[in-house]
């Protein structure tokens, strides 16, 4: 087989959009960008190792007309262990979600205050300074939102658990 | 002899963690003793192993019987079983005081059903990595400790852990794909990913082609083991998981990563076209650790920050690419390993006993306890590298190697390690006079409650506050609790298996400085396997040649 540009190509674009998506602090386009990343890896074994060939079975095809099997064996493994992370992963966002209602990475409250005793940058690190969505589920603002949205739901689903994942979208917008 | 014995460190936790998930929660006893045996068993055959390693030389066997380059090859040296000795030890250590923590909760803590098959699980993927003979099979050790340790690490699924461990999991996932594309490229310029092969066939690769493998993997071993810049995701995940999961990591994974770059670094690519980098990250790794850890006020964060700091100079100690340089390296990672976990279980009865790892918030905890006075100090004047404990051998090692390159780089090197050796006692000693020396009534109450402690650390606080107040007779706690409260919940002495599975390991560190001889002779003779790199490929290959 000759060399080809597509599978550059592609591996190329996974990879960008891959690490596009991690940088968000949406959870769930991280995990879409941990699969991009998991599928751009694993092609980039299965571009390791070399031309392709017929299918590497003893008696099917002669040893020179194979393509080599060992890449194949390291993918089939990657993919189990991406496929188990992933599920993991997905497990995480939905307790999150549970927790906090929204399901962003979250910024450490022993940093912020730890930032916050140096008198210089007090300014910037104040949170009421920051943008709402900024702020982390702990502040206090957050919590007046929450217990309001809580109240409304209680009085529009009565009976219903209110961190049930099946209700409605709730109308405040927090992006 | 030792072909029998070497998978058994990965077999027996693995085969213990699934009858474990089998008894399951019915017979929390037979599950408790159960892997409590198979961490015994495991530290018995890597004692066993490190004799024979160290009496024989290396040997390696192929698991499935394949011939050599095919199959996979578990390796046992001089490092690896010395490293299997340490994470078989603390590893028990830390069960022991799980098992004493949990029996004291009540399992609240640690769902005690999942907990000791995952940590059996983690074992047994540090084990794998220790003894991988090729990249994917290290690959595969690192994926299966990392699993088990993103599960240890949101146990229980608390808003503060989740939020901890989506950082560490993805900061991880990220290093784990840098290190597979590593390996996809190294198998596509070689053709090979055993280790033992690699060595020859990577010093046939253009220069360029090397040096890119060589930058890959070792940007995703620093990951692992929290060399800065690619650290600042330690301190954040670790200081939530609870006290023992938290001890075993700081102990261990890291370390892993150290490993790894130890083998990488001498086998596959020795010259050290990067030594350059590795030094001033190292340098970077000691002082910016250690001014974080200067500028907390959480016990455990401040541990969480030496820690990282202290990674430095074993990077430092790889750096130096010496006999001497890598047996202080090893020498420090040993002790290193055993002084984390046992701070962090210090740490968490001085949070059971005084209900917050805020050093503003303790006081007086010399005076009520006197043996956990003991317990934190020891190791912390271990950690600091005052004589005559063991830290104090390994750093003295290391500075030496350093003074003994003759380059301008080390010398700048070394006084940074002794900088970094005194803020580290700056650190912990005013963890010593706050928490433990000053009087409980000094002790205010300006630091908000931390996210991370609950109902139950608020009431052994009030708790706490109140035996204070009775014990010295100072000013009288005004904490809103009424005497009801007051009766129903008095100051628990901290159980007895948790302080006696701590002492033990207090006992273990001081036992790395009494037997400092025999283990700095296993270290230098492993280091001088290292740099030679005969040994290792001797061990996989045998007689034949290598293809």
């Amino acid at each position: 087989m000759t060399p080809t540009v597509v599978l550059p190509l592609v591996i190329g674009g996974l990879y960008a959009a891959g690490v596009h998506l991690l940088l968000d602090r949406s959870l769930t386009r991280v995990l879409l960008g941990f699969l991009l990343l998991g599928n751009a890896t694993n092609l980039l074994l299965l571009s390791a190792g070399g031309a392709s060939g017929l299918a590497p079975i003893l008696g099917y095809a002669e040893p020179e007309e194979m393509s080599d099997p060992l890449p194949q064996a390291l993918i089939l493994t990657a993919i189990v262990i991406t496929f188990g992370i992933a599920a993991f992963l997905l497990a995480i966002i939905y307790r999150s979600w549970r927790l906090v209602r929204q399901e962003v990475v979250e910024v450490d409250e022993e940093d912020r205050r730890v930032a916050r005793r140096s008198e210089t940058d007090a300014d910037e690190i104040d949170p009421d300074d920051l943008a709402p969505e900024d702020r982390s589920a702990m502040h206090a603002d957050t919590f007046d939102a929450d217990a309001d949205v809580e109240r409304r739901l209680a009085r529009q689903y009565a009976g219903i658990p209110s961190d049930d994942v099946d209700l409605p979208p709730t109308t405040r917008r927090r992006r | 002899m030792i072909r029998v014995l070497a998978p058994l460190p990965v077999l027996l936790p693995l085969v213990g963690a699934a009858a474990a998930l089998l008894v399951g929660g019915r017979h929390p006893r037979i599950q408790r003793t159960l892997s409590i045996l198979v961490l015994a068993a495991v530290l018995t055959v890597s004692v066993a192993l490190l004799l024979l390693a160290d009496a024989d030389g290396a040997a390696a066997v192929s698991v499935g019987g394949w011939p050599v380059p095919l199959g996979i090859v578990l390796v046992v040296d001089r490092l690896s079983a010395l490293m299997l000795v340490v994470a078989a030890t603390v590893a028990l250590g830390v069960l022991v005081f799980a098992v004493g923590q949990g029996a004291a909760d009540g399992d609240e803590e640690t769902p005690i059903s999942i907990f000791h098959p995952t940590f059996l699980i983690l074992i047994g993927g540090v084990a794998n990595a220790f003894l991988a003979g090729d990249l994917f099979n290290l690959y595969v050790g690192f994926e299966i400790l990392l699993t088990a340790s993103y599960v240890l690490l949101t146990l229980g699924g608390s808003a503060p852990r989740i939020r901890a461990g989506i950082t560490y999991i993805v900061v991880s996932l990220l290093s784990s794909l840098l290190f597979l594309a590593a390996i996809g490229l190294v198998y596509a310029s070689t053709g090979t990913v055993n280790l033992a092969q690699l060595a020859g066939r990577l010093a046939e690769l253009p220069d360029g082609t090397r040096l890119l493998l060589q930058s890959m993997l070792l940007i995703a071993f620093c990951i692992k083991a929290a060399v800065f810049p690619l650290s600042a995701w330690l301190p954040d995940s670790y200081p939530t998981a609870p006290a023992p999961v938290t001890a075993v990591f700081a102990g261990l994974l890291t370390k892993v990563g150290v490993y790894a770059i130890i083998r990488t670094q001498t086998l596959l690519f020795p010259g050290g076209a990067l030594d350059q980098v590795l030094m001033w990250a190292a340098l970077a790794t000691m002082l910016v650790g250690i001014l974080g850890a200067v500028a907390q006020t959480d016990v455990r964060r401040i541990l969480s920050f030496t820690l990282v700091s202290h990674i430095g100079y074993m990077v430092f100690g790889i750096a130096l690419a010496s006999t001497a340089g890598l047996a202080g390296a090893i020498f420090y990672v040993v002790h290193h390993i055993a002084i984390q976990t046992t701070l962090f279980l210090v740490a968490g009865l001085m949070e059971r006993q005084g209900g917050s790892t805020g050093v503003n918030r303790l006081g007086g905890l010399a005076a009520a306890s006197p043996l956990l006075a003991v317990l934190y100090f020891v190791p912390a004047m271990n950690l600091a590298g005052i004589p005559p404990f063991s830290g104090f051998i390994g750093k003295l090692g290391l500075l030496e190697a350093g003074v003994a390159d003759g380059g301008w780089l080390p010398i700048v090197l070394v006084a940074g390690g002794a900088v970094t050796s005194l803020l580290t006692l700056l650190a912990i000693s005013r963890v010593w006079s706050r928490a433990f020396w000053r009087p409980p009534a000094q002790a205010g109450g300006q630091e908000p409650v931390s996210a991370a402690t609950g109902d139950r650390t608020a009431a052994r606080r009030a708790a706490w506050q109140r035996h204070t107040a009775v014990a010295t007779a100072t000013a009288p706690v005004t904490d809103g609790l009424g005497p009801d409260r007051e009766r129903q919940r008095p100051l628990r002495p901290l159980p007895r298996v948790m302080v006696g599975s701590t002492a033990a390991m207090v006992v273990v560190t001081v036992g790395l400085t009494v037997l400092a001889g025999p283990l700095y002779g296993v270290a230098q003779r492993a280091a001088e396997d290292l740099l030679d790199r005969g040994p290792y490929i001797s061990a996989v290959f045998g007689e034949q040649e290598v293809p």
